[in-house]
C-alpha cells in the first residue's frame, strides 16, 4: 500500500477514452445546434486535430515548433490540387497536363497528402532535429516563412496571392469529428510507446536522457514526422471545410492561435491540449458574436473587430505569468470512479 | 558600377537590419528573451508619425522615439518582468502574445488598411556621387546607424549603467550579487531597444511612405535571423549579422534569375537554416553562453 499515493499514475487509454467520450458528447450536442454554430464546432474540431498533432511533438519533446502550420498548408494545397475540378484548375492554375486532368476522391487525396507530408517532414526534420536549444524553434520559424513565401508566389500550383477556390467542401461535423478522434487515439498511443516515453524523458532533462542512452535526435524525428502528418490531416480538413486555400490563412496568425490553444490548456498533457482548444474556441465564438452585435431591447452594442484577438492574447499572457504549465499542468483526465477506488484503499 | 551600386544598397539595407537586430540582441543578451514584439515597437513608431503628420519632422521623429521607448518600458513592466525567470521558449511565446495584443489594438484603432504618411519624402531623391545615383535616405541611414553604434559602444564601455548591463549579460546572478540593480538594467535595455526600434520606423515610413498594423512583422523576422546568425546575445554579432543579411538579400535580389526573385526571402531563410546547421551558436559566441551541465 506504500505505493497508493501514486494513484494518479498515467492511464493513457482511460484518458483517451474519456476524451473520446467528451468528443462524442460535443458532436451529439452540436447536432441540435443552428448551422452557423455547428460550423464553429466543426472548425474547433479541425483545430483540435491540429493542436493534438502539435502536442505530439511540442508536448512530448518540450521543444516549441513555429513551423507546423506549414504542414497544414502543405496538406491543404496537395489535396486542393488533387480534388479541384479540372476545368477550374485550367483557369486558375498552370499545372502539368496529367495533374490538371486528375480529379481524385477526397479520401484518396487525403492519403496522398498524408504520405507526402510525412515524407517531406522526414526530409526536413532529418537535419533539423540535430539542433539544440533555441536553434530548433528558430529553424521551424524559418520553415514557416519559406512555406509562406513559396505558397504566395508559386502561381502555377497554389494560385499565388489569389485564393484557390473550388475545393469540394466535404468536411462536415462527422468528418471533422473523425479527424479529431483519429488524432486523439494516435497521440494517446504514441504517448504509450517507448518513443513517447523517451521523448518526455528528454523533455524533463536532456542531459540525463542522453546519458541513459536515449537518442534524442531520433526520438524527436519520429515525433516530428508523426505530428506533421496529423497536422497535415488537419490542414486537408480545413481546406475542404473552407472550400478555399489562401497562403495568408496559413501563416503567423494561425500559428499563434494553435500555439495559444496548446499553451493555455497545458502543453504537457493531452487533456490540456483539448481543454485549450475548447476554451479558446468558446472565447473566440463568444467575442465573434459580440463583435457582430448584442441586442439589449432596442440597444445594439457591437464591439470592434479584433477584440477577440486582444482578449486571447491577454489570456495567454495571464496564463504564462500565473500558470506557466497551462490550466491543467500535468493532469490527465481519468474516470472519476476509478481514481476513488484507489484512494479508499489507503 | 552596378557592383558598387549594389554594394551601397547592401550596406544601407544591412544597416537597418543591424539596428533591428541590435534591439533584439540587446534584450536577449540580458534576459534570454527573443522579443517578437520588437516588430510592434517599430510599427507603433510608424503610427506615431501618422498621428502627428503635418507637424515639423523633428517633432514627429522625437515624439515617435519617446512614445516607442515608453511603450518598450511598459512591455517590460507588464509582461516580461513577471516572466523574468521563465525559459527562453516561454518568453518567446509571451512576446508573441504581446505582439499580437499590440497589433490588434492598433487594428481596432486605425483599421487594417495601410495609410499614407508624408515623412521626409525628399530623402527619397538621389544625389549623384561619381556617376552613382545614391538615394539620400541610404546615406542618412548609414550615417545614423554608424552614429548609433558608436554611441552604444561608448555607452557600454564608459557609462556606469552600460558596464552594469554588460555584467548582467555575462552572468546575471553574479551581477546582482555585486550590487547591480536588476530592474534598472532591464529598464535601460528596453528603453534602448525602443529607441533603436523607433529609428527603424523612421526609416520604414520614409522609405515606403505608409504605415499598416503588420508593418513590423517582416522586419522582426529578418532581425531574428540576423541576431541568431551573429550569435544570440552578442551585440557585435547582431550588428554583423544584420549587415550580412543585408548583403545576402541584395545579392539575391540582384543575381537571382528574374522569375526566382519573388522567392528571395525563401532563399534567405533557407540559407538561414543551412547556417544554423553549420554553426548553431552563431558567428560570435559569448563565453557565458556555452552550455554547462
Amino acid at each position: 500500500m506504500a505505493l497508493a499515493h501514486f494513484s494518479s499514475e498515467p492511464k493513457p487509454l482511460q484518458t483517451a477514452g474519456v476524451l473520446l467520450g467528451l468528443l462524442a458528447l460535443v458532436v451529439a450536442v452540436s447536432l441540435f445546434m443552428p448551422p452557423a454554430l455547428q460550423r464553429t464546432v466543426v472548425e474547433a474540431l479541425i483545430k483540435l486535430t491540429v493542436v493534438i498533432g502539435l502536442y505530439i511533438f511540442v508536448g512530448n519533446s518540450g521543444v516549441f515548433s513555429f513551423g507546423h502550420v506549414a504542414f497544414m498548408a502543405l496538406g491543404g494545397y496537395i489535396s486542393a490540387v488533387l480534388t479541384i475540378a479540372p476545368a477550374k484548375k485550367a483557369v486558375a492554375l498552370n499545372l502539368p497536363p496529367f495533374l490538371e486532368a486528375l480529379q481524385l476522391p477526397g479520401g484518396v487525396a487525403l492519403l496522398i497528402a498524408i504520405a507526402a507530408a510525412g515524407l517531406i517532414a522526414l526530409l526536413v526534420a532529418l537535419p533539423l532535429v540535430r539542433l539544440r536549444g533555441i536553434a530548433l524553434p528558430m529553424a521551424t520559424f524559418a520553415l514557416l516563412v519559406i512555406t509562406h513565401v513559396v505558397a504566395s508566389n508559386w502561381q502555377a500550383v497554389t494560385g499565388g496571392r489569389q485564393a484557390l477556390v473550388g475545393l469540394p467542401r466535404y468536411t462536415d461535423l462527422w468528418v471533422a469529428a473523425a479527424g479529431a478522434a483519429v488524432s486523439l487515439i494516435v497521440a494517446a498511443l504514441f504517448g504509450m510507446t517507448r518513443h513517447g516515453l523517451a521523448l518526455r524523458c528528454s523533455r524533463e532533462n536532456e542531459v540525463a536522457a542522453a546519458a541513459t542512452g536515449i537518442d534524442i535526435s531520433r526520438e524527436r524525428l519520429i515525433a516530428f514526422v508523426l505530428s506533421a502528418i496529423i497536422v497535415a490531416i488537419g490542414g486537408v480538413l480545413f481546406g475542404h471545410f473552407l472550400g478555399t486555400m489562401t497562403a495568408n490563412t496559413f501563416y503567423l496568425d494561425l500559428t499563434f492561435v494553435t500555439l495559444t490553444m496548446l499553451v493555455i490548456g497545458g502543453m504537457r498533457s493531452l487533456t490540456g491540449a483539448c481543454v485549450g482548444v475548447a476554451l479558446v474556441s468558446t472565447v473566440s465564438q463568444l467575442f465573434r458574436s459580440i463583435e457582430r452585435g448584442v441586442s439589449f431591447g432596442d440597444l445594439t452594442i457591437s464591439a470592434p473587430a479584433g477584440l477577440q484577438e486582444i482578449v486571447l492574447a491577454a489570456i495567454l499572457l495571464a496564463i504564462l505569468i500565473l500558470r506557466p504549465h497551462g490550466l491543467v499542468g500535468d493532469w490527465e483526465v481519468t474516470l472519476p470512479l476509478a481514481g476513488q477506488d484507489k484512494k479508499k484503499e489507503i | 558600377m552596378i557592383v558598387l551600386q549594389n554594394a551601397i544598397d547592401a550596406i544601407s539595407l544591412g544597416a537597418i537590419y543591424a539596428l533591428a537586430a541590435l534591439g533584439i540582441g540587446l534584450i536577449f543578451s540580458i534576459m534570454r528573451l527573443i522579443n517578437f514584439a520588437h516588430g510592434e515597437l517599430i510599427m507603433v513608431g510608424g503610427f506615431m508619425l501618422y498621428g502627428l503628420a503635418g507637424q515639423p519632422y523633428i517633432v514627429m521623429a522625437l515624439a515617435a522615439i519617446l512614445v516607442v521607448s515608453i511603450l518598450a518600458l511598459g512591455m517590460e513592466r507588464l509582461a516580461f518582468r513577471p516572466l523574468r525567470r521563465a525559459n527562453p521558449a516561454t518568453l518567446l511565446i509571451a512576446s508573441f502574445a504581446v505582439s499580437y495584443l499590440v497589433q490588434h489594438i492598433v487594428l481596432i484603432t486605425f483599421g487594417a488598411r495601410p495609410m499614407g504618411v508624408d515623412f521626409m519624402a525628399q530623402l527619397g531623391e538621389s544625389v549623384d556621387i561619381g556617376g552613382l545615383r545614391v538615394p539620400r535616405l541610404q546615406i542618412a541611414t548609414i550615417i545614423v546607424t554608424l552614429a548609433l553604434m558608436g554611441g552604444l559602444a561608448l555607452f557600454f564601455r564608459r557609462s556606469r549603467v552600460g558596464v552594469q548591463m554588460r555584467a548582467a549579460a555575462e552572468d546575471f546572478t553574479m551581477a546582482r550579487l555585486v550590487g547591480v540593480r536588476a530592474n534598472l538594467v532591464f529598464a535601460v535595455a528596453f528603453a534602448i531597444s525602443g529607441v533603436l526600434a523607433s529609428i527603424v520606423s523612421l526609416y520604414l515610413v520614409t522609405q515606403t511612405g505608409s504605415v499598416s498594423y503588420k508593418m513590423g512583422v517582416s522586419m522582426v523576422l529578418i532581425a531574428f535571423v540576423a541576431s541568431v546568425i551573429g550569435g544570440m546575445g552578442s551585440l557585435t554579432g547582431a550588428a554583423l549579422g544584420g549587415f550580412l543579411v543585408g548583403i545576402v538579400s541584395v545579392s539575391l535580389q540582384a543575381y537571382l534569375p528574374v522569375d526566382m526573385r519573388p522567392y528571395r526571402d525563401a532563399f534567405v531563410f533557407l540559407l538561414f537554416i543551412a547556417f544554423l546547421l553549420w554553426r548553431p551558436q552563431g558567428l560570435l559566441v559569448r563565453r557565458a553562453d556555452r552550455e554547462r551541465v
